[in-house]
């Protein structure tokens, strides 16, 4: 039941019409204002399809848009408008999942593939160098040439 | 009956895949000419036949046969010719009817032009492009039948989702499959080879062309995407990191790689095995593209089918064909011997440098893509991995790609010195920093992309100019002209990347946004620009409402543009979309959108100026265009006799 809202929810809020940000949510502090920007990219809206409360029309981006205002106004720093929200939605919010616990392979996983790919990289063009170096004749490669040598002498 | 004939003929079309399958590969085995060549008729028939399909669901779409349940659940009597016929493939059973449309294409594109092939390699080629051709029929037929009747037709359709009917989308979807499914040729290539248990520099030469098709369609198909999402969202953003772009995405990455490491198989018969599994990988991620949108596992936009069964389906299907390779490749890999010797520096070594950068990157990718989903698996956490996250882990190994790539590009074969392959780059880096401390200077803001984006787009641009400047020895204009195609197109597409660097940087660091009521005759200034809201009216479109502003915008007292940004609602499907208004230019776009009407009986405006956004798809262009001009290099037009002499005096294992 709670998924069927959760679908009517987003069916509603799919593909409305533009305008996220509306004009009487403006902060007058530029500076607030583009903090609060800032913030609001970061955040999911909870009920939208992989849109952030900044893109989206849902009324709940909305309230979250102006709650985020109202903390910002009151002096808050973004880290703590943000686990505000997180408090009450779940890490569900985030867009940018906090590098503890699991979520810290998610967050290493580049740099750590990135040194296994330079690693076997560089095995792999040691190896090609080392190859350099003649591999001298087999018996049977041996025994084929001079059979051949001979051939040509004789013609 | 036009429908139960493309019914009949789709059905007909699994029955010759099955047998395009299995004959040719036996035949291969047991040596029989006969069986290997019935290959060839296959995969024309399988086309043939498919075309057949397509054309008759196309027919039931022009003529609003609303007793075709599909027809009626995506299509409406007033809906527009073009977008008549673009809602065949705007929904799922239709995408997937043109998906192995293509397919069969692309197999059918082998079987003519293989002729030079080995006879045991194109019957291989052909047979694996068959089963795939069967499992994704099979999933059609079984699944996603788009030919079911209705017993009473009724009277109008529910029309298509308005988002998709626009220019943009129309034609996205196909350049996006024609990517997709062209690298089902360098699969099938692939595991072919495996079979065979030989790769060389013919089978690269081969294979080559068809992934540079393959990523060419991918680019035009992801700009065609983003620009659409840029004009049509309304607030001109291009990319999102939304898992279904991340699914053509890691594609595109892998397929770069793939056309880069061919090169080297080509020209140097090393990284053969290498090679051999991104061509498995790059389909595989095709595959898992297709899974991703069409099971809905991952919610996104994107997915207007969602269904379990579907997904459950497709993921069998990529278990089964990137499964069954990579075993392949676990037992058959160990046969191709590298042949050339390289030092680490080296043309050959900076490519392997460029293979790891895409493959990891893509990687990088693929687990923010999946990590949600792993999360909930194990742990019951339901989290979300969305663009703060991409922008920070993916854009690191961009910035090192474009470091090096001008660089790597100008290293001789073999055996190169930094120092030396530097010095014809001195130009272009001087040029380089230039652009970065003017962008520096120009700068007001505290980001770092403008100079870091802007400074390494110019060092990739003057780069590839200063490598072709190079390439002709100092000789003069003359020479240039007589270059490879091949230099060209690779000059072109690496000066591509160059520019899309610039726009995505400029774009993001430089964009001034201004939100606003208005009120008719009211003016407002942003950027040096002056937008005068001149009135706003209510517009009768052919299937929607539109409700349309008209705005004027001067500049130092000049007239710039008269705009019209507009709010539509699609009565059908109830549903609002926005046409924003945009005045392109080459350094910058202007671009409006109307909102709401206000209670004061102003309007809600908004207005931004977009410095360098038509750089974003000048760059993709320019990639894609690079890639054509390669693929016309006379190797691959001439290389028909020479390739088969060459085959003719490999001995056999």
């Amino acid at each position: 039941m709670k998924r069927a809202g959760l679908i009517l929810a987003l069916m509603l809020s799919l593909g409305s019409a533009a305008l996220a940000v509306q004009p009487d949510e403006v902060l007058d502090d530029p500076a607030l204002e583009s903090r609060a920007r800032e913030i609001s990219q970061k955040l999911r809206c909870p009920v939208c399809q992989g849109e952030n409360i900044d893109e989206s029309n849902a009324p709940i981006s909305r309230d979250l848009r102006l709650y985020v205002r109202e903390r910002l106004v009151d002096g808050d720093s973004n880290d703590e408008v943000i686990d505000a929200v997180t408090d009450r939605f779940g890490e569900f919010v985030l867009f940018e999942p906090r590098a503890r616990g699991g979520n810290l392979i998610l967050w290493l996983a580049g740099p750590i593939l990135a040194l296994i790919g330079l690693i076997i990289a560089w095995s792999f063009l040691r190896s090609r160098r080392e190859i350099a170096a003649p591999v001298p004749l087999s018996d049977a490669e041996r025994s084929r040439l001079d059979r051949l040598m001979e051939d040509d002498t004789r013609a | 009956m036009v429908a139960e004939l493309g019914h009949f003929a789709l059905i007909l079309a699994l029955g010759v895949a099955l047998f395009q399958t299995v004959v040719p590969m036996v035949g291969a085995y047991r040596g029989s000419p006969a069986w290997m060549d019935s290959a060839r008729p296959a995969a024309i028939a399988q086309f043939g036949l498919l075309a057949i399909s397509f054309a008759a669901l196309t027919q039931a779409f022009v003529t609003s046969d609303f007793s075709v349940r599909l027809v009626y659940e995506n299509s409406h009597t007033a809906k527009p010719m073009l977008y008549k016929i673009t809602g065949v493939w705007g929904n799922h059973e239709g995408s997937m009817l043109l998906w192995v449309l293509i397919l069969a294409l692309f197999g059918a594109a082998a079987a003519v032009a293989g002729g030079n092939l080995p006879p045991s390699l194109r019957a291989r080629v052909l047979s694996v492009q068959g089963a795939i051709g069967v499992a994704f029929l099979a999933f059609i037929i079984l699944t996603s039948n788009p030919f079911l009747r209705f017993t009473n037709p009724p009277f109008d359709g529910r029309d298509l989702n308005p988002l998709l009917q626009d220019p943009g989308l129309a034609f996205h979807p196909p350049f996006l499959y024609l990517g997709y499914v062209g690298l089902s040729m360098s699969f099938s290539f692939a595991v072919a080879a495996l079979i065979e248990g030989r790769v060389d520099a013919a089978w690269a030469r081969w294979v080559r062309p068809w992934t540079l098709a393959a990523w060419m369609f991918l680019t035009v198909g992801i700009a065609l995407g983003s620009w659409w999402a840029y004009y049509e969202l309304g607030w001109g953003g291009f990319w999102f990191w939304d898992p279904v772009e991340n699914a053509s995405f890691m594609p595109w990455l892998l397929a770069a790689a793939l056309l880069h490491s061919a090169i080297v198989v080509e020209k140097r018969e090393s990284l053969k095995s290498w090679t051999i599994l991104l061509a498995i990988m790059a389909f595989g991620f095709s595959l898992i593209g297709t899974f991703i949108v069409r099971s809905g596992v991952i919610t996104s936009v994107h997915s207007f089918a969602s269904d379990p069964a579907r997904g459950v389906f497709i993921l069998a299907i990529l278990a089964f064909f990137v499964g069954g390779a990579l075993t392949l490749y676990a037992a058959r890999a160990g046969a191709m011997t590298a042949k050339g010797v390289f030092q680490p520096v080296s043309r050959e070594g900076a490519l392997v440098l460029n293979n790891v950068l895409l493959a990891v990157s893509a990687l990088v990718v693929f687990v923010g893509t999946m990590w949600p989903l792993l999360a909930e698996l194990l742990w019951d956490r339901k989290l979300s991995v969305g663009a703060p996250f991409f922008n920070k882990a993916f854009t690191p190994f961009m910035i090192v790609l474009a470091i090096v790539l001008p660089l790597g590009s100008i290293l001789p074969w073999k055996r190169g010195q930094i120092a030396r392959a530097a010095r014809p780059l001195a130009a272009a880096l001087v040029l380089a920093l230039a652009v970065a401390t003017l962008v520096f200077a120009v700068s007001t803001g505290r980001s770092s992309i403008a100079v870091i984006g802007a400074g390494l787009g110019a060092w990739l641009i003057f780069g590839a100019a200063a490598e072709l400047w190079h390439r002709t020895g100092s000789a003069g204009l003359g020479r240039l002209a007589r270059l490879p195609r091949a230099d060209w197109g690779k000059a072109i597409a690496h000066a591509g990347v160059g520019v899309t660097f610039i726009g995505v940087s400029l774009l993001t660091a430089w964009q001034v946004e201004d939100i606003r009521v208005a009120r008719p005759g009211e003016s407002f200034d942003i950027a040096g620009y002056q937008v005068t809201l001149v009135d706003v009216a209510e517009v009768q479109g052919p299937n929607y409402l539109s409700t349309t502003a008209t705005m004027r915008v001067r500049r130092d007292g000049r007239e710039v543009a008269v705009m019209h940004p507009e709010k539509r609602v699609y009565p059908v499907q109830a549903m609002p979309t926005t046409e924003a208004a945009i005045d392109g230019g080459l350094f910058r776009d202007l671009y409006l959108v109307i909102g709401d009407a206000q209670a004061d009986g102003g309007w809600a405006v908004r207005a931004y100026v977009k410095p360098f956004a038509f750089w974003i798809w000048l760059g993709s262009g320019l990639m894609a265009v690079g890639g054509l001009v390669s693929l016309t290099d006379r190797r691959y037009r001439v290389a028909a006799g020479a390739r088969s002499r060459r085959l003719a005096a490999v001995p056999a294992e």
